[in-house]
């Protein structure tokens, strides 16, 4: 069963909570999506451990429930 | 790291050779978009890579996501390293990072 892009947003956020995510659904499939991830939880982190953060996040739903999600994140930039 | 029978091999393919990409299918018939999409790149930057389908051992395509903690295929590796996923490695390919890498280890021509 494929994942909602709201409960992918509200799992992200749940372990991110400063996280600003964007979900896009890219075939209206519920099953491949495009996600932007900006949180300061990234900063000084490599890109794998970023993604990893993410994936941890989605508990374990990413590559089985969730067949499809490109991910871009980064930290906020500097203020 | 626990020992895994599965790992001792990972450990020697990715020490055995210099670009390993864990895919679905091979470079010539890639069976997934993402895997294709790597290995379209690493043609393009003109890099040599041995590729393991790992869609031929189920104990291989769960192995490789525990080794990495990593939950997708394809995953490329770089003198042993993890590198990515098919994200990272397009994004590194557009900023030029990842021709960067791989001239910086010799892999190819600068």
């Amino acid at each position: 069963m494929p994942m909602e892009a709201g409960e992918i947003k509200r799992m992200i956020v749940e372990a991110l909570p400063d996280a600003d995510v964007m979900i896009e659904d890219l075939r209206g499939d519920g099953d491949h999506y495009n996600a932007r991830v900006i949180s300061a939880a990234f900063k000084g982190k490599s890109r794998v451990q970023q993604h990893q953060i993410v994936y941890q996040a989605l508990k374990g739903n990413m590559g089985g429930q969730l067949h499809a999600l490109a991910l871009q994140t980064s930290a906020p930039p500097e203020t | 790291m626990s020992d895994n029978p599965v790992f001792a091999r990972i450990r020697q393919d990715i020490t055995e050779n210099p670009v390993v990409l864990y895919m679905k299918g091979t470079p010539i018939f890639p069976q997934c978009g993402f895997s294709s999409t790597v290995v379209q790149i690493l043609s393009r930057v003109g890099v040599k890579f041995k590729g393991i389908d790992i869609l031929t051992d189920p104990s291989l395509r769960e192995g490789i996501k525990s080794f990495s903690d990593w939950p997708t295929i394809p995953q490329l590796y770089v003198q042993g390293e993890f590198v990515g996923g098919c994200d990272i490695v397009r994004e590194m390919f557009e900023s030029g990072e990842l021709q960067t890498l791989l001239s910086e280890k010799g892999l190819v021509a600068a």
